[in-house]
């Protein structure tokens, strides 16, 4: 048992150890302050230094955010290492999911304003929970224990689960709500259930403990029980095929800024866990889970694409297509080299750039009296705004992989590091490799299938309907930062591809 | 002149973007319909000239590199990869360059009345499209190549899918992803190659030249040459693969067709040509037998369902994939004289192709119908139009002293050339039976005959645009067919040197004083 310091040390201990989780803790203070001072800001029709209730609400979240942000910026490359008796670390590979989650919490922020309103849901609640949300995310991302993995993961889940039901007067976030709550405690239980073995197992819950204890063992069967318990449940948190149910509904249900925020960040988080555990904890069974994973891989992306051709309604099918690009970031994870990781971070980073911009135009269309969800509500969108169109045909073509934009880019990275472990590989992971590129190929082009359905309603067909589109600062503003790095990812990748070897490096010895 | 020449691969290159950019910013509204026709026309056939220089300056010593391409420029691109922006171009490239930015002009020219709604995107598309080719032909990184590969798949799919006939939305989609499923195979291919380099010299690079010095190991080169033939051979198209063409040939508005043949097949045959062959020569060599019988195949078939076609525009299409069997007969037999001929091939049909489908498109835009049926007797209403037809028919069939000739016969010649597989060429000129066969037959059925269609006896002939767009076509035609020695001129080092790689020793390299009839 580590040494509980004395009350007199306790200060000094908390200032050496709370620096590396600074940014969550902002995060956590922010969102407590913005539910306190919802009692005290105005109501409807009265103002504040000019600035109605809700405006405020929503620029105290964004000054919350980006206060988090300053914080990881100061901590940004130092690797203060861990901390709390090893049970979170601050190493490059947290800070650069941090930095992911931030940005796409300030995009949801921004997303979601006008949203509020036109679907008359309170603010301050909304974005209160959404930076709880976050902070439970940049924990799973810094954790080294199981325990923190699961404090964090339960912070983040209880958020999103309320966030997804955030529109009380609608039956279907209603049902989303609950079904997601549903499947989301199942595989959370799930988890629980491999933490435990490996508790059971290796008597310590820290990941690099386990690691060392399970490679002393000569049996391994409750080890490699534990190992696929915990691929399991967390394929479920990335809607991996099988385990993917939840996922349209709950997104089609959710609030769409919300939706935005679950495909890319809650998404990436998991992610972010799936990649520590199974580098950190089970790499030396690789050769055991890969199979797996690759056959996983592969179905994801399949299904997800396959699925996703029939979807009228634009929200599903954005679902299937998130579902589907989860599989190409898993290939990340099936090659277990440190490219493997470089190349899933990348994706994770064009993926939010180009999703939460096909999100925004989606939200543009959510009007008073217009669901806005069918594609036919796309239709002529370029007659009447050409720019907004060719926008939204960049998000496209870039989440179909056509370069130079980022989507390519993320595509050429997770080819790459498959070709290149196909390569260097044994016979029969040789092949197994190349046809999960060969799969993942062919589902570039089913993608692209149904993103021009999208695309043929917007620049060929007629009709359009009359009422105006619901335009706010916050949807251009998100617009013009998912677009310019949707264009700049794939005309100057270098920068990305040097955070994600970064954020690489503290995952591989 | 100094920064103009150093970097006139790009400018020739991103030159029509400029034109683009003039047509977004100018002033909106059907009144300006025209002045936006004007800068289009205007900025291709700049492009056509600011393309000249490539020809004047082709020999000069100080625009030649040490591996024998001209005008190369050389800069860092993404870095962590080893991307470099990287153009350079030899003989094959600058004639398929040439013949991008007159097609492009030339059909951009022939759009004047075709297109009548949305002109401005219209001609935004087709100057995008423009620089996307382009760049195909020069890039010598081969991940720059494939940006350019795939970026001009967008303005065709919109150019069909907007422009196009009743099933355009069908054809376009077809077009669209048959193209890409290729192309991310391709990119598979490029990776692996990229990898064995680094394994093999440790140096992380995309140098089209550096991978042909690689040497790769048989069986590995056999995956990555059939991952880069799929690519390759649904652009060209080769046969199993050819079935989106009829689509999009005939849903495409004339000038989209007229590239699509002339330039866009060209870039399948272009990538056997610049990167299997010299790349991955043992395999070429193994593969040989079969791409020969594909080939054929192509040819053959694609004449047979040529004439049994009743859409003239359909015929012309599937024409498409006969002839380029014979440019892919060429490139695979890899003796120099077929392989040089291959490569005429691709111009030569690119010229009259190009000039069947504006031919196609001229009457279709006075009768709104492609159908035979619904032609006979044009000769008597339309004579210049006639004599045009005429010339582009023959090209097509290869009469001698037109270009397709040439090509044809030395084609023939080059597979004669190779003991194993004389046979072939027997077969091959079947092709050119069954070729003259259908062309001639369309000539007679539309243009002879008495005038059956009254719709038809007042079609005015060629106006003076619709017969500039021709000149150009119809000189080169007969330039290839009667001197065809300025052009192969350009092909033989090139030529030289793939042929060397792949069947090291078994010819003689072809030099400036050979003639066709040499071995």
């Amino acid at each position: 048992m580590p040494e509980i310091p004395a009350a007199g040390e306790l200060f000094g201990f908390l200032k050496l150890n709370a620096r590396a989780i600074a940014p969550q803790l902002h995060l956590i203070v922010w969102g407590l302050g913005l539910l306190c001072i919802d009692f005290i800001l105005p109501g409807r029709g009265t103002r504040v230094l000019g600035f109605r209730g809700k405006s405020l609400s929503v620029l105290f979240a964004l000054v919350g955010l980006l206060a988090a942000s300053l914080q990881l910026w100061r901590l940004w490359g130092t690797g203060n290492g861990e901390a709390f008796y090893k049970m979170v670390t601050q190493d490059a590979f947290s800070e650069v999911f941090g930095l992911l989650f931030l940005v796409s919490a300030i995009l949801a922020v921004a997303l979601s304003y006008r949203h509020l309103d036109v679907e008359d849901a309170q603010h301050s609640e909304y974005y209160a929970i959404l930076l709880f949300a976050t902070s439970g995310m940049m924990f799973m991302a810094g954790a080294i224990d199981l325990v923190t993995i699961f404090v964090g993961l339960e912070l983040m889940s209880v958020s999103t689960y309320i966030l997804v039901g955030f529109l009380r007067r609608q039956r279907r976030s209603n049902e989303a709500s609950m079904k997601y709550f549903l499947m989301g405690a199942f595989s959370t239980a799930i988890i629980l259930y491999g933490m435990s073995l490996l508790y059971g197992i290796s008597g310590s819950t820290n990941l690099n403990v386990i690691a060392q204890e399970a490679a002393k063992r000569e049996d391994n069967t409750l080890l490699i029980l534990a190992l696929f318990l915990m691929l399991a449940g967390l394929c479920f948190k990335i809607a991996a095929v099988p385990f993917h149910m939840w996922a349209p509904d709950a997104y089609e249900g959710a609030p769409t800024g919300i939706t935005a925020f679950m495909s890319v960040a809650v998404k990436g988080a998991a992610f972010a866990v799936f990649l520590r555990i199974f580098y950190v904890t089970f790499h030396d069974f690789h050769d055991l889970y890969m199979g797996v994973l690759a056959v996983i891989a592969m179905a994801t992306m399949t299904w997800g694409n396959v699925a996703a051709v029939t979807q009228q309604n634009v929200k599903r099918l954005l679902a299937y297509s998130s579902i589907s690009h989860a599989g190409f970031v898993l290939m990340g994870l099936v090659v277990g080299t440190q490219q493997g990781v470089s190349a899933s971070v990348v994706y994770l980073f064009a993926y939010t750039f180009m999703n939460l911009g096909v999100w925004a135009i989606v939200i543009l269309l959510r009007r008073r009296d217009v669901i806005g969800e069918s594609i036919e509500d796309f239709n002529g969108l370029y007659f009447k705004h050409p720019g907004l169109a060719i926008l939204n045909l960049i998000f496209f073509l870039s989440l179909a992989g056509i370069p130079p934009l980022a989507g390519f880019i993320a595509k050429y990275a997770v080819f790459a590091a498959v070709i290149e472990s196909a390569m260097a590989a044994g016979q029969a992971h040789g092949q197994l490799l190349i046809w999960l590129a060969v799969v993942a190929a062919l589902n570039a082009v089913v993608s692209l299938f149904y993103y021009l359905r999208i695309v043929v309603a917007m620049f060929i067909e007629r009709e359009s309907l009359p009422v105006p589109l619901s335009f706010s600062v916050g949807v251009w503003f998100v617009l013009l930062v998912t677009g310019f790095f949707t264009i700049a990812m794939g005309i100057y990748p270098d920068p990305f591809f040097n955070l994600a070897r970064i954020a690489s490096l503290p995952l591989v010895f | 002149m100094g920064f103009f020449m150093t970097n006139i691969l790009t400018i020739v290159c991103f030159f029509p973007l400029v034109g683009v950019l003039i047509i977004m910013l100018w002033p909106k509204g059907k009144e300006h319909e025209t002045e936006v026709k004007w800068i289009a026309n205007i900025v291709a056939f700049a492009g056509f000239l600011v393309s000249i220089p490539l020809i004047t300056h082709f020999n000069r010593p100080e625009y030649i590199d040490a591996s024998g391409m001209r005008f190369v420029f050389k800069a860092p691109w993404i870095e962590s990869l080893g991307v470099q922006y990287y153009f350079g171009i030899d003989g094959i490239s600058l004639l398929l360059i040439l013949l991008t930015t007159l097609l492009g002009s030339i059909s951009i020219l022939s759009s004047w009345n075709a297109i009548t709604t949305r002109v401005r995107e219209y001609y935004c598309y087709f100057l995008i499209l423009q620089t996307g080719m382009l760049g195909v032909f020069m890039a010598l990184d081969f991940f720059l190549f494939y940006v350019f590969w795939e970026v001009m798949l967008v303005p065709m799919y919109f150019i069909i899918g907007i422009w196009g006939g009743p099933r355009k939305l069908y054809a376009a989609i077809k077009f669209f992803l048959y193209t890409l499923l290729g192309s991310v195979l391709l990119l598979l291919g490029i990776l692996a190659l990229y990898f064995h380099q680094y394994a093999v010299k440790g140096v992380w690079s995309f140098d089209v030249l550096a991978f042909q010095e690689l040497g790769i190991p048989p069986d590995l080169q056999y995956w990555i040459f059939l991952a880069m033939f799929v690519g390759f051979a649904i652009k060209v198209p080769l046969f199993p693969f050819h079935t989106w063409l009829p689509d999009a040939h005939v849903e495409a508005p004339t000038a989209g067709s007229v590239i699509l043949a002339g330039v866009l097949l060209k870039m399948g045959t272009y990538g056997f040509v610049r990167f299997s062959l010299p790349i991955l020569p043992d395999a070429t060599m193994e593969f040989l037998p079969w791409m020969m019988a594909i080939s054929v195949i192509g040819i053959i078939y694609g004449a047979l369902v040529a004439m049994m076609q009743k859409d003239i525009k359909k015929l012309v299409a599937y024409s498409s994939v006969s002839h380029l069997g014979f440019c892919m007969l060429g490139v695979f037999i890899v003796t120099p004289v077929a392989l040089e001929g291959g490569i005429l091939q691709m111009i030569n049909h690119g010229i009259s192709t190009g000039a069947l489908f504006l031919i196609v498109g001229i009457i279709y835009e006075r009768r709104h119908t492609r159908m035979i049926s619904d032609y006979s007797g044009l000769s008597h209403v339309m004579p210049v139009y006639a004599v045009v037809f005429l010339i582009m028919t023959l090209s097509s069939i290869g009469m001698p002293t037109l270009n397709g000739f040439i090509g044809e016969f030395m084609v023939l010649q080059g597979v004669f050339a190779d003991p194993d597989y004389k046979l072939w060429a027997v077969f091959g000129a079947t092709g050119i039976v069954l070729g003259a066969a259908y062309m001639l037959w369309l000539y007679q059925r539309v243009m002879f005959g008495p005038i059956k269609q009254e719709e038809n006896r007042k079609l005015p002939d060629l106006t003076p645009r619709e017969l500039a767009t021709f000149v150009p076509l119809i000189i080169l035609a007969f330039w290839i067919g009667l001197y065809p020695s300025p052009f192969l001129s350009y092909l033989h080092e090139p030529v030289n040197q793939i042929v060397e790689k792949v069947r090291p020793g078994e010819f003689q390299p072809r030099s400036m004083q050979a003639r066709i009839g040499d071995r």
